[in-house]
């Protein structure tokens, strides 16, 4: 297939999404649009650990930080200097963020970048780390940004939380930074830069006497990822409206990792299928939680039975798939054509 | 600061040192063989503290018979963990097998919220361990004493076995090199499934210890003191039980005494640990006694 066909084609599938999105914003009630919201925000965070996991071997569990980065400096800059007198009760919020207010796409656009910095400043050391030892430091940097998220309350009003913050993220302004996440992450993998990352994962000692230099090439990963997680995570706070250090505990690295694993690790069409099947199966799985009424029976909700359900999934797919749902496969328009083709009968 | 309570942060510095070291005991011992960090290990450490307390709540267990039941129980649970979530990953990438332990932490946490319900309870102390002693202007709880005495003859106890018993033979045979000890003999599931009951053993025996020296139960109890013995871990070199219980003992002791000496900077406890563990993990990446490892090409 041609270039030309193929954008053409791309071009009609963005077309399809915008004229879902329409359909969704008008016709469906808030909590479906949530939930369509955060199927975006979701498929964001996991390409941008795919990007770092699976295309580059870093096993980072350190998502939450980034994303809290994220949250917490875009809240800063969306708030208004008002609000924020209001929301700082203990204490008044530092210089600049005391008198800023920015746009929203670029409050966006420096959350990201100030996770990518953090991003930076942590994978200087920790990336020479391999394997699990890599995971427990990344691990024990979202700690100690939840910590200092709790503990410096001029900054991010400590336990208090950000309440308030205007909800700019609708669908338009989260698919189109998932678009564009797309689209950054297919072109990068696709690249000479991705095949480098490729083979570093594949075999690092290998990469390293070809001539790659590693650890350049790791840490150009990791900050992209965590700019992405950045933006992620910024898009979340404001779909939310509120944040608090309370939110950005493992779990939510958890879920994220989640969906990269169920994905397949290393696929990118994996990885945005599993970010919308599970983020509506979390959202589903809700109901074991709440008290069902049944013909005058009461069935008690049963709480913590989500995520019991959540984690055996993941056990079961580590166990028995462990290449998830597309191992590192791609959709590309020949292969969907040809599919079609056949009609659909093998693959 | 006064002399007494200098010796009172001394001896609370002593007793969560201790219970750090029981539980790095446990990584360390599976670090060691398979070289798997077992993220359920807290969680093995939070079920051992329920079920004594269940055992004794709900059953009317004397308390002894309750804290024996609850150890077997929990070595038994370590030994299923390994059975149904690594086992079958023993030849798929070392990756695979922590994710597998991250979703077996998630599954016992959230099942314990299930089973237990995720209000935090208040346990009673028996009679005995709750009163105070007064020694000279030193007020203690007998706890304080007898927790890293007890500790030190577990830990006493663990070494007989890993050095003088053909079980540890086995082990430490294992964790050179595991294919060759396959190969000379050694049977190698079971000697696997015999660290896991141990290490689970000594995490329930500090998780029971943990609940009557602060005395509240919860399911998410086991995630901070397992990342700590974690750390503690890597800080006396994993794979080597005499640094774990190092590793233990000054991780509790520049906890307690930051808290003592800067109160200021109480609020970053929990994150003290983790910058520590970065630190070593940079300037010294196999802790206080741990061997080199050399990447193998």
């Amino acid at each position: 297939m041609n270039k030309a066909n193929a954008t053409l084609l791309n071009l009609a599938a963005v077309g399809c999404l915008a004229l879902f999105l329409w359909g969704a914003g008008r016709f469906l009630d808030g909590y479906k649009v949530q939930i369509i919201n955060l199927i975006a925000v979701n498929i964001i965070l996991a390409l941008s650990l795919n990007l770092i996991y699976g295309f580059t071997g870093l096993f980072s569990l350190g998502h939450a930080g980034f994303m809290a980065i994220g949250a917490y400096v875009c809240a800063m800059l969306v708030l208004s200097p008002a609000q924020k007198e209001m929301l700082f009760i203990l204490e008044p919020p530092i210089w600049p963020f005391s008198v800023t207010q920015a746009p929203f796409f670029l409050a966006v656009l420096l959350g990201g970048l100030a996770a990518a910095a953090f991003g930076v400043l942590i994978g200087f050391p920790v990336l020479r780390l391999g394997g699990d030892y890599l995971g427990i430091a990344t691990l024990g940097f979202a700690e100690i940004i939840r910590v200092l998220a709790n503990n410096l309350p001029r900054v991010t009003n400590g336990a208090l939380g950000l309440k308030g913050i205007p909800a700019y993220a609708n669908l338009w302004w989260n698919y189109a930074w998932c678009l564009l996440t797309v689209y950054c992450i297919v072109k990068l993998v696709r690249s000479n830069f991705g095949n480098a990352l490729m083979a570093i994962r594949d075999d690092e000692v290998a990469a390293k006497s070809m001539g790659i230099d590693v650890f350049k090439y790791k840490m150009i990963s990791f900050t992209l990822g965590a700019f992405f997680a950045g933006v992620g995570g910024a898009l979340l706070g404001n779909l939310l409206t509120t944040i608090d250090p309370k939110m950005f505990l493992f779990v939510l690295t958890f879920n994220v990792l989640m969906i990269v694993v169920t994905g397949g690790l290393g696929s990118l069409t994996g990885t945005v299928l599993a970010g919308i099947v599970i983020t509506v199966l979390l959202e589903w799985l809700r109901f074991v939680e709440n008290p069902i009424s049944f013909g005058g029976f009461e069935i008690p909700g049963i709480p913590g039975m989500r995520m019991v359900v959540f984690s055996l999934v993941l056990l079961v797919i580590i166990l028995f798939r462990r290449e998830g749902i597309m191992g590192m496969r791609e959709f590309s328009w020949e292969g969907f054509f040809r599919y079609c083709g056949r009609g659909g009968r093998s693959r | 600061m006064t002399f007494s309570m200098f010796v009172q942060h001394f001896l609370n510095a002593l007793t969560l040192g201790s219970l750090y070291s029981l539980i790095a005991i446990g990584y360390t011992m599976v670090y060691g063989i398979l070289r798997l960090i077992n993220f359920a290990h807290g969680e093995i450490f939070m079920l051992g503290a329920y079920f004594v307390f269940w055992g004794v709540v709900l059953l009317h267990l004397p308390w002894a018979v309750a804290v024996l039941g609850a150890i077997l129980l929990t070595a038994f649970s370590g030994v299923l963990v390994d059975r149904v979530a690594y086992r079958p990953l023993r030849e798929a990438p070392r990756i695979s097998a922590l994710i597998s332990s991250i979703g077996v932490s998630f599954f016992l946490q959230n099942l314990a919220i299930v089973v237990f319900s995720a209000i935090p309870r208040q346990v009673h102390r028996p009679d005995w361990l709750a009163k105070v002693m007064i020694v000279g202007s030193v007020r203690v709880l007998p706890l304080t004493l007898f927790v890293p005495l007890l500790s030190l003859i577990l830990m006493l106890g663990l070494i007989f076995i890993v050095y003088k018993t053909k079980p540890g033979l086995g082990m430490r045979a294992i964790s050179k090199d595991i294919e060759t000890s396959r190969l000379m003999g050694v049977p190698v599931n079971r000697v696997i499934s015999l660290t896991f009951g141990l290490g689970s053993a000594l995490a329930a025996a500090s998780g029971i210890m943990w609940a009557l020296r602060y005395p509240q139960l919860q399911p998410i109890m086991g995630v901070i003191p397992g990342f700590k013995a974690f750390i503690a871990a890597v800080l006396g070199g994993i794979g080597s039980i005499g640094g774990a219980v190092v590793g233990g003992v000054l991780l509790g002791f520049v906890e307690i005494m930051l808290v003592a000496f800067m109160p200021e900077l109480a609020g970053f406890r929990d994150a003290f640990a983790f910058v520590l563990l970065i630190v070593i993990l940079l300037f010294r990446p196999t802790g206080l006694f741990g061997e080199r490892l050399e990447d193998k090409v």
